[in-house]
């Protein structure tokens, strides 16, 4: 078997939340070794849950994807256990060091030594209060890589703000934008575009870097703010404000291109849905073909894209009508038979029971020693030569503290206890983190 | 110029629409020589996609085609005549990369699979971006940006409980689904060079939404550890999480959990300070909620979004305004730094766009040329294979280029 792309390149992990974590595990999943570097003694927000031992009663809250822990319970050590973050800790080593002491910056820089890249996802600021700058780094190892990505970026007014994804929504306009018309905005759900964006942006800047790198041996900074690295995602709407002075309002789920009917119709069973988009004639007959051709299409008001559009809330009601009656899957099978787009909004079962999903085999089965074994969301990509798989389970905190200090960094025996005692080396959190 | 990164890359790129042309931008932007295929004369139907400049329908005056196309180099060529597969076999001979987004099946019918043209370029990197994937029961059935977000995204608990699961806005899934691709491509081009190992991609728009970061991937682990199904809930994640309206706007801000006290001395007032807030589960209290709400909401409305955001930076809160499309293109910081770029277009003319992705400190982001007219660069690509210009003319004639 062909090694995989990045085997050999070896990434230091000091990322919170999501973008950064997201990022190193695409190099992780491309076969760079990952080393996700934690402290005992510091709790980083939404890397490994929102608390670090939160009780029992807790597990009942929504959203699901912060308390769904493993049946539903919180267990010996919860911050190896949650929903929101193990997804993206597969394929990744775990080594605790505490930063702020001088024994533990010494062991940090060894290992940057023997690296080549460094990623963080802190807000500015934060990586110098540990000392840590991009020429400390490359004192160390002078052709490092060293990509740096917060909400803001590096410069500039806001530089210095905190702020998670559901703030970069906003500020980026997409939150007034992906939510029903004429709804009151306090209503908006919290979601994270930005971090999506930034984990394979953030990726693909790090391969380029190496290309470089090993084109002309010099490494780099990387500066990625993901408010402007997702800007391009909601281009049609700054286009349309440069090139026509309009400012958009949210669409819902209708086409902002006018295809119509353009919506997400009810179904048999408690709260399921299907959604249906038509875009061309050729897909308007297939639709009435599947609907049995009822008398209604014939209407005047229906008869060609743009007069549903202009009358597609009459038209929602005739569609829905129909649905009503049908299986969500069903439609789907139905409806693509005429060669008409449409599909089941998906839940977590769903996806699950796919059928699609199952023969591509995009969950794999993965065993972490203390969640159990389970179904993962796997590998976004399939590769023919180096397929791509969750190699190694959601990593643990600390899990490769003897790997990592020993063979890597390369601590004897004796530096190892030392450190050990001195609270650096281990799998727990310090009981004062909550 | 400053040397880029991807500068000695060359991307043989036969994608339309969305989330190709953002994949392969994404290469050329750091430098990667893309050269463009479009169907001749009409071209990309993203060129008829707007919006427009001026509203004016026309296919080299759309703001999306431009945004999704820049620094590329652009020739026609229709594939389904022999010259054009010929064409294609010849110029995969000097790429790196190739990245097509037809349907599944199309590149076969072409004779241009990878089986194909591996023999011809054995180190090719060749990815085919799909709806569902190469493969599988769904691999010819329909999507749109709205049926691949209900499928892939998670759209389910995306809403109000009373109302119907939303999508994203417009068509952002497919952005995402570009930028994805990119990284596994370059990724895969990074092994061939290096390792010498060219191979074949095949991606699933859907699978990309179902594997990144925001919350369907989440989701997905959460039922598998607890059996339970994300709903259309609000967030609950504690006392200030979420969009709040001040006296002339709105603010998203997340105060929850060990944020919290910083709030609570923000808006200073006692109430606030009683340790019946500081327990974790206090948030998902109803009546608890209620009361500190009477007091938040209170503050807010007293307020306004300038003066809300001045407070919590000052108190170190997560912060941001909620801003529309206008607010963003004038915005003081991102101006300050940089993100909107002019691009000098010949039809457009001075258009303003978001620019960089990323800044990389040797290798720069650059605005190297506009997205190329229809057939731009015929001429410029097809001699260079040795074809002449009587050739072209022919060519153009039979309607091949």
């Amino acid at each position: 078997v062909a090694e995989l792309p990045l085997e050999g390149i070896r990434v230091i992990d000091l990322t919170v939340s999501w973008a950064g974590p997201f990022a190193t595990c695409i190099l992780a999943d491309l076969g760079a070794e990952v080393i996700k570097i934690e402290s005992r003694y510091h709790w980083q927000q939404i890397s490994r849950g929102v608390m670090a031992r939160p009780p029992e009663s807790l597990m009942s809250n929504e959203p699901v994807w912060v308390w769904g822990y493993p049946d539903r319970k919180p267990g010996e050590r919860p911050w190896n256990r949650t929903p929101i973050s193990n997804p993206t800790l597969r394929n990744k080593y775990s080594m605790t060091v505490d930063l702020t002491r001088p024994e533990g910056m010494d062991i940090f820089k060894r290992l940057v030594k023997v690296s080549d890249v460094v990623v963080e996802s802190n807000a500015p600021g934060t990586m110098e209060k540990l000392s840590i700058t991009y020429d400390m780094l490359k004192q160390q190892r002078p052709d490092i890589i060293y990509l740096r990505t917060s909400a803001y970026g590096l410069s500039g007014p806001y530089s210095s703000f905190h702020a998670i994804g559901s703030q970069i929504e906003a500020i980026t306009g997409h939150s007034i934008l992906r939510w029903y018309p004429d709804v009151d905005l306090s209503t908006v759900q919290v979601r994270f575009q930005s971090d999506a964006a930034a984990g394979v942006n953030g990726a693909f800047a790090v391969i380029a870097a190496l290309h470089y790198r090993n084109q002309t041996g010099e490494g780099q900074l990387i500066d990625l703010s993901q408010s402007e690295n997702v800007m391009t995602h909601y281009c049609q709407a700054t286009m349309d404000y440069v090139l026509n002075g309009r400012v958009l309002k949210p669409l819902g789920n209708r086409d902002y291109y006018g295809t119509a009917p353009c919506g997400v119709y009810p179904c048999k069973g408690e709260d399921r849905w299907v959604a249906i988009n038509i875009t061309s004639e050729d897909e308007w007959r297939g639709f009435c073909r599947a609907l049995g051709n009822p008398p209604w299409i014939e209407e005047e008001r229906f008869s060609d894209n743009l007069k549903r559009f202009h009358n597609q809330d009459q038209l929602d009601k005739r569609i829905a009508e129909w649905t009503r009656e049908h299986d969500h899957y069903a439609l789907m099978h139905l409806l693509q038979k005429e060669g008409v787009p449409a599909g089941p909004v998906m839940d977590a079962r769903d996806c699950y029971n796919d059928p699609h999903l199952r023969d591509r085999g995009f969950f794999e089965m993965v065993t972490q020693e203390e969640c159990g074994t389970h179904l993962y969301p796997g590998v976004m990509w399939k590769l023919s030569a180096t397929p791509l798989k969750i190699r190694m389970p959601p990593v643990r905190m600390g899990e490769h503290n003897e790997y990592v200090y020993k063979q890597v960094i390369g601590v004897s025996e004796e530096e190892y206890r030392d450190l050990e005692a001195k609270g650096h080396i281990g799998m727990e959190y310090i009981p004062e983190i909550m | 110029m400053a040397v880029q990164a991807l500068s000695d890359i060359k991307v043989l790129d036969l994608t339309w629409y969305i989330s190709g042309p953002y994949c392969t931008r994404l290469l050329a932007d750091y430098g990667a020589d893309v050269i463009k295929v479009e169907k001749p004369t009409e071209g990309d139907p993203a060129r008829k996609l707007g919006p427009f400049l001026r509203d004016d329908p026309h296919p080299e005056k759309s703001g999306l085609f431009l945004n999704l196309n820049i620094n590329k180099r652009g020739i026609t060529l229709n594939l389904k005549s022999e010259w054009g597969s010929k064409v294609i076999k010849e110029l995969v001979k000097d790429t790196d990369i190739l990245v097509e987004n037809f349907s599944p099946g199309v590149m076969e019918k072409l004779g241009l699979d990878y089986d194909t043209l591996k023999t011809i370029n054995p180190g090719l990197v060749m990815t085919s971006i799909s709806n569902y994937g190469q493969t599988g029961p769904y691999r010819d059935f329909k999507a749109t940006e709205l049926v691949l977000f209900a499928m892939g995204s998670a759209m389910y608990s995306h809403g109000i409980p009373e109302f119907e699961p939303l999508k994203y806005a417009l068509t952002v899934l497919q952005f995402q689904a570009g930028g994805s691709v990119a990284a596994a491509t370059l990724g895969a081009y990074y092994g061939s060079k290096y390792k010498g190992v060219g191979q074949y991609l095949d991606v699933s728009i859907m699978e990309t939404a179902m594997g990144n970061v925001d919350t369907r991937m989440t989701e997905c682990m959460a039922y598998q550890y607890s059996g339970r199904v994300n709903t259309r809930q609000p967030f609950g994640g504690g006392f200030a999480v979420g969009i709040y309206a001040c006296t002339d706007g709105y603010i998203d801000i997340a105060a929850g959990a060990s944020n919290l006290p910083r709030l609570v001395e923000m808006v200073n007032d006692d109430r606030l300070r009683d340790p019946k807030y500081a327990d974790p589960a206090a948030a998902f209290k109803p009546e608890l909620k209620e009361e500190f709400d009477e007091v938040w909401l209170g503050w807010l409305s007293t307020h306004s979004k300038k003066e809300v955001v001045e407070a919590c930076l000052k108190h170190n809160v997560w912060i941001s305004p909620v801003q529309t499309a206008s607010d963003v293109v004038e915005d003081t910081h991102f101006n300050e730094r940089g993100l909107f770029v002019e691009v000098q277009h010949p039809v457009m003319g001075k258009v303003k766009i978001a620019g960089r992705p990323f800044m990389m400190e040797k290798t720069p982001w650059q605005l190297r040329r506009p997205a190329p007219l229809i057939g731009q660069h015929n001429e410029e690509v097809y001699t260079r294979l040795g074809y002449s210009k009587e050739e072209l003319v022919v060519l153009r004639q039979q309607g091949i280029i």
